[in-house]
């Protein structure tokens, strides 16, 4: 088997992976016939503004898109949307979708992303309690957004932070409610949520910390309260959930594909079948730069695994792996991230958070291992460069914002 | 409506029809123009989307915000006419706007 004289590609999922491969799939010479199948009713678009700008009204959807209807006509590349695939079936190189079509592939590219995690908790199903992830959810949102209404998040992760400042910034009341003991704490470090909580309480939303959802009461189907275990009641017109997401690793374990937590894919994404490639949120794959294996949800990922899909079946070199990386923006506030911070053993801040405009690092046996950069994009670049080199840096070097991140990088890299 | 001009660091020319409000970014990619691989999709958060800015369309393509600057100051290959398009806004006035994309983004 050749995979590189497939004739016909299927791409499940049209989010910004299957997309991304897709785009360098064609733009490394690939001829042959392409079928994406998406669930969604548009054609691929961008996400991060869906909690963002777009969320408030300040960017328009066509601006969403990755490409206009024309570019896939052109690029000869057959969307089949509004579309769910049912199942895979690998012996006869067949996609299944629903309505009792099907789609034959030479090489097949899993790129099903990832659901939110629903509310296990009764009231979830009233009417006003929304998920934030595609287009359609943002629609349904948006029109009960006006000043004065009262918000409950539920998830103090960078999904609902970002609404919250969303939220606020068009006069609503929000209340964020989190279970853990700080925001963002599945994600950062107490330095960061101590930052953002300080930030966001400045701003007038409140921040409820160690606090469990009990249930949702409604009227008439419509969601009223949010009830939290310690009896507090939070009056509700709108409820938001982001309370993290769910690999969509289903259709590729029913077919016999090995998952854990994601599907497993090796550097190049191919998962177990060499005929089929799964890449984007719903992978787990090698972080080469950390030597372990991991799920991303990012744009980062995304793109990068879209790239190395393609480069995988047309037999090109594999392109170089960046270190991971993820932005936020809440308020006026850029919050650029470089790499994993999981397993630090020393933090360093540069800059003081109260200039709204500092970074911190994140350490592991002296080697920079992550970097959280508010406002400071130099911080965040160097440390990219950092990261990838695995090079020590030394902490009063990093701490002493009289030397420039360039001359930081410059003398760690060559040091 | 401006037309837009992307040279490839070889010296291909293909120009494009860009729409008033869009970013240079995005009409490039629109248009799948090589060179500009814009992974934020436009946020100032990357520094993928480099250009070298026509010297004659300096002024009218503005100032770069302190974000932009700091992003520029460790892309590759940094002249006084670098710009990350995704921070140049189309208008009438940037009609014939020339941009060059440098040989890599990372």
């Amino acid at each position: 088997m050749d995979i590189s004289q497939s004739k016909q590609i299927c791409v499940i999922g049209a989010g910004q992976a299957g997309a991304q491969a897709i785009f360098s799939l064609r733009q490394g010479g690939y001829e042959g016939a392409i079928k994406l199948i998406g669930e969604e009713p548009v054609p691929p678009y961008q996400r991060p503004p869906l909690s963002k700008a777009y969320m408030k009204g300040e960017f328009a959807e066509e601006r969403l898109f990755f490409k206009p209807m024309a570019w896939y006509e052109d690029n000869n590349v057959d969307l089949i949307l509004s579309t769910r695939a049912e199942a895979i079936d690998r012996a006869a190189r067949r996609v299944s979708i629903e309505n009792g079509g099907h789609v034959d592939y030479d090489a097949l590219i899993i790129a099903t992303g990832s659901r939110p995690r629903t509310l296990p908790v009764k009231g979830a199903d009233l009417s006003g309690v929304y998920d934030l992830r595609s287009i359609a959810d943002v629609e349904r949102i948006k029109p009960g957004m006006s000043e004065g209404r009262k918000m409950v998040i539920i998830g103090a992760g960078y999904i609902g932070l970002e609404a919250a400042a969303v939220a606020r910034q068009m006069g609503l009341e929000v209340t964020v409610v989190e279970m853990a003991s700080r925001v963002l704490a599945r994600v950062t470090s107490p330095v960061m949520s101590e930052f953002y909580t300080t930030e966001h309480t400045a701003q007038g939303v409140t921040i409820l910390t160690d606090a469990r959802l009990s249930h949702l009461e409604g009227q008439n189907g419509q969601v009223t309260e949010a009830h939290l275990a310690d009896s507090t009641v939070l009056p509700a017109d709108i409820v938001l959930v982001g309370i993290g997401i769910l690999p969509n690793e289903e259709i590729a374990a029913d077919a016999g594909i090995a998952c854990n937590s994601g599907i497993i894919v090796d550097r190049d994404t191919h998962t177990n079948d060499p005929r089929i490639f799964a890449v984007g949120d719903c992978a787990r794959r090698p972080l080469v730069h950390y030597g372990r294996q991991g799920r991303l949800e990012s744009v980062h990922n995304a793109i990068e695994q879209g790239k190395l899909a393609a480069a995988a079946i047309l037999g090109k070199p594999r392109p170089a792996e960046d270190c991971p990386w993820f932005w936020s923006d809440q308020y006026d506030l850029k919050l650029q991230i470089a790499g994993l911070s999981e397993g630090y053993d020393e933090i360093v801040v540069r800059g003081d958070p109260e200039d709204r405009k500092f970074a911190a690092f994140y350490l592991k046996n002296g080697t920079l291992i992550s970097v959280d950069a508010v406002n400071a994009a130099p911080e965040f670049l160097a440390s990219k460069k950092l990261i990838i080199a695995g090079v020590k840096v030394a902490p009063e070097r990093l701490n002493d914002t009289s030397i420039s991140m360039k001359e930081i990088a410059v003398t760690a890299l060559n040091g | 409506m401006a037309k837009i001009i992307y040279v490839d660091h070889e010296g291909t020319e293909r120009t494009v029809e860009a729409t008033n409000g869009e970013t240079v970014m995005e009409a490039a990619i629109k248009n799948s123009i090589p060179g500009i691989d814009a992974d934020c999709g436009g946020a100032c958060a990357c520094a993928t989307c480099h250009v070298y800015v026509d010297d004659a369309f300096m002024e009218k393509v503005g100032g770069q915000e302190e974000m932009e600057q700091s992003m520029l100051d460790f892309a590759e290959n940094v002249k006084p006419n670098s710009r990350l398009c995704c921070q140049i806004s189309v208008s009438d006035d940037l009609d014939g706007l020339k941009v060059t994309t440098p040989e890599s983004q990372h």
